[in-house]
């Protein structure tokens, strides 16, 4: 019987031949990764675990990204915990404001994450890895001290479910709208416990960064971890970034799957999830009238070149609507360089958008941009819960870049044609 | 979460997909006590509740309870509100883990959840599984604990499991 690609990595990471669905294992972990909000709670389990060391200096990363730059002095305070851990323990990766990014965007660019790596981060979105063919998903603060510790970690290997993506792509649409419709599908907890594996022809054209984005909202369907195969795509992203030797492991043709989709993408819109769910998802040209204040722009989920790119396509010689404000948070320092560069920050001042340095502020609505009661966001990040933005009467739609940014231009939910052409 | 514990207390009836936004608003997030967190549980979602929650009550909700966010910070705040257990028609993974790990008793039981009411009186066996609800009469089964998460629940969390881990290791001279 043949293995998924999820069980060989936790095989492999378990000294195992083979794993079976419902087993519990205690696994090596690569990498080790807390934030600012989790970071604090894991250093002081660590510290009442009675451990002085961890594992290995170069497999534990700290990213103050949340709360950063510093919002207020709690935060600050919580920050100056990560930064006297990181010197105490002589942490290889520890990244400071200025050279921080949104740590899922930021890992993979600074070639932490690999294909076949076994990854926890004490952060639900560290399923994201998954894009270059790792398992990677999300623990609490406690679990992560014992990954800290031990660099180990326990995990009850997933039953897998295939997601094949067939047809031809429309403009406009991309991996956001695709695990947008995907969700819709199979509900918050349509994957809850399991692997969704994405595959087809479909995937095989999509670019890393829309792979990225897909493999981010795993867990809004209640995934332990998304993932894809690593394929020449993968290998030509990683060239350049890669800090060490990897494994690219595959499913095996006869691997076992608790369910299989075919999700044919022709002629499929851009899509959006409506308060306040992630599932709650129609096409763009079925939302309705619905007029927005504000449009963020970023993210773990859409906070990468690509997103950059097709908003600023959007933005490019047109102006944001003026009942609008517009906010623009790329992931990472880099993404920010490159946007310079490429003249989109042209683009986007000229648009009247504001731009800010990485933060996870506005997407858990902690800092940089948060909801008053009563008003509505179109963003591209990957929660729209009640409160999630701001003030608890406030409202968030999901929708990927090029939907928010036409949105930015006509005040209301459009689909982008009607901005663009 | 002790073995051999009997937990009483009336019960919160909330519906499904109680995400960890609403159970702790990532606004409260640089605070780390219980006791901080406590104060804001679930205010989003029922401003009343942290004022009316009594010491031992219980929160009673549908299925994927605790989804969204890994903060730990969710768990902690529920028992900082003075609850000693949530039971619901399933749990969210990573809430689940987190709620093991920091000693939050948690059931799975849907008939439970199905029956009760906010202002119920329950009884809760934790060692048993048994969930008894007073005010109509009627017991119910939840699902068992897997033996190994049975193993650091008896070491009384995932903190004592791994100091013993990291003692056996130092004897052992790894």
């Amino acid at each position: 019987m043949g293995q998924t690609i999820t069980e060989k990595i936790l095989a492999a990471h378990a000294g195992r031949e083979e794993v079976r669905p419902g087993e519990l294992l205690n696994v090596r972990v690569d990498l080790a990764l807390a934030n600012d909000i989790t970071a604090p709670l894991a250093i002081e389990a660590f510290r009442k675990m009675g451990a002085e060391r961890v594992f290995h200096p170069g497999k534990v990363v700290l990213v103050p990204d949340h709360f950063t730059p510093a919002r207020d002095i709690a935060a600050a305070r919580n920050c100056a915990l990560l930064r006297e851990f990181a010197r105490e323990q002589g942490l290889e990766f520890y990244y400071e404001v200025g050279r921080v990014g949104i740590e899922h965007v930021l890992l993979p660019e600074q070639g932490l994450v690999l294909p076949g790596d076994l990854v926890v981060g004490a952060d639900s979105h560290t399923c994201t890895y998954g894009a270059l063919g790792a398992f990677s998903t999300g623990v609490g603060s406690t679990d992560l001290a014992m990954a800290m510790a031990l660099g180990e970690v326990w995990l009850r290997v997933p039953e897998s479910m295939l997601f094949e993506y067939v047809g031809e792509l429309p403009p406009w649409v991309g991996g956001k709208d695709l695990i947008l419709h995907t969700i819709g599908l199979i509900g918050v907890d349509g994957a809850r416990y399991r692997a969704m594996e994405f595959t087809g022809p479909v995937m095989e054209e999509l670019s890393i960064d829309s792979r990225f984005a897909m493999a981010n909202m795993a867990v809004e369907a209640g995934a332990k971890n998304g993932i894809f195969r690593a394929d020449g795509k993968t290998l030509a992203w990683l060239e350049d970034r890669a800090r060490r030797s990897f494994r690219v492991l595959e499913s095996d043709p006869d691997a076992v799957y608790a369910r299989r989709f075919t999700i044919d993408v022709s002629g499929m819109q851009p899509q959006v999830a409506l308060p306040h769910l992630p599932s709650n998802v129609r096409p763009v040209t079925e939302v309705g009238e619905v007029e927005v204040d504000q449009v963020v722009i970023g993210s773990c989920t859409n906070g990468r070149l690509e997103d950059m790119e097709v908003a600023a396509s959007i933005l490019q010689g047109r102006r944001v609507h003026p009942r609008v404000r517009a906010i623009v948070f790329p992931g990472t320092q880099a993404v920010l360089l490159e946007m310079v560069r490429r003249g989109w920050m042209e683009v986007f001042l000229e648009a009247g958008a504001a731009v800010s340095t990485p933060t996870c502020g506005p997407c858990l609505g902690g800092h940089m941009g948060v909801l008053a009661k009563g008003e509505r966001a179109v963003a591209t990040t990957n929660r729209n819960f009640v409160g999630r933005m701001g003030d608890p009467e406030s409202e968030v739609y999901l929708s990927g870049p090029a939907v928010a940014a036409a949105s930015a231009v006509a005040g209301r939910i459009v689909h982008p044609e009607e901005v663009a052409g | 979460m002790s073995a051999g514990m009997v937990l009483e207390g009336n019960a919160w009836r909330y519906g499904r997909d109680i995400d960890t936004d609403v159970i702790i608003p990532a606004r409260y997030l640089t605070a780390t006590t219980p006791e901080e967190l406590g104060a804001h549980c679930l205010e989003d979602l029922d401003p009343d509740f942290v004022r009316r929650v009594r010491p031992g009550d219980m929160l009673v909700a549908e299925d994927n309870f605790g989804s969204g966010s890994s903060r730990e910070h969710a768990p902690l705040a529920i028992k900082g509100c003075g609850v000693s257990c949530v039971i619901a028609s399933s749990f969210a993974r990573i809430f689940y883990r987190n709620a093991i790990n920091v000693g939050l008793p948690i059931l799975e039981c849907p008939e439970a959840v199905a029956e009760t009411e906010t202002g119920h009186r329950l009884r809760v066996d934790l060692e048993a599984g048994r969930v008894e609800n007073l005010t109509i009469g009627k017991i119910y089964h939840a699902q068992p604990f897997p033996e190994f998460m049975r193993e650091i629940i008896s070491r009384g969390g995932l903190v004592e499991y791994v100091r013993e881990r990291l003692r056996e290791r130092e004897e052992g001279g790894a």
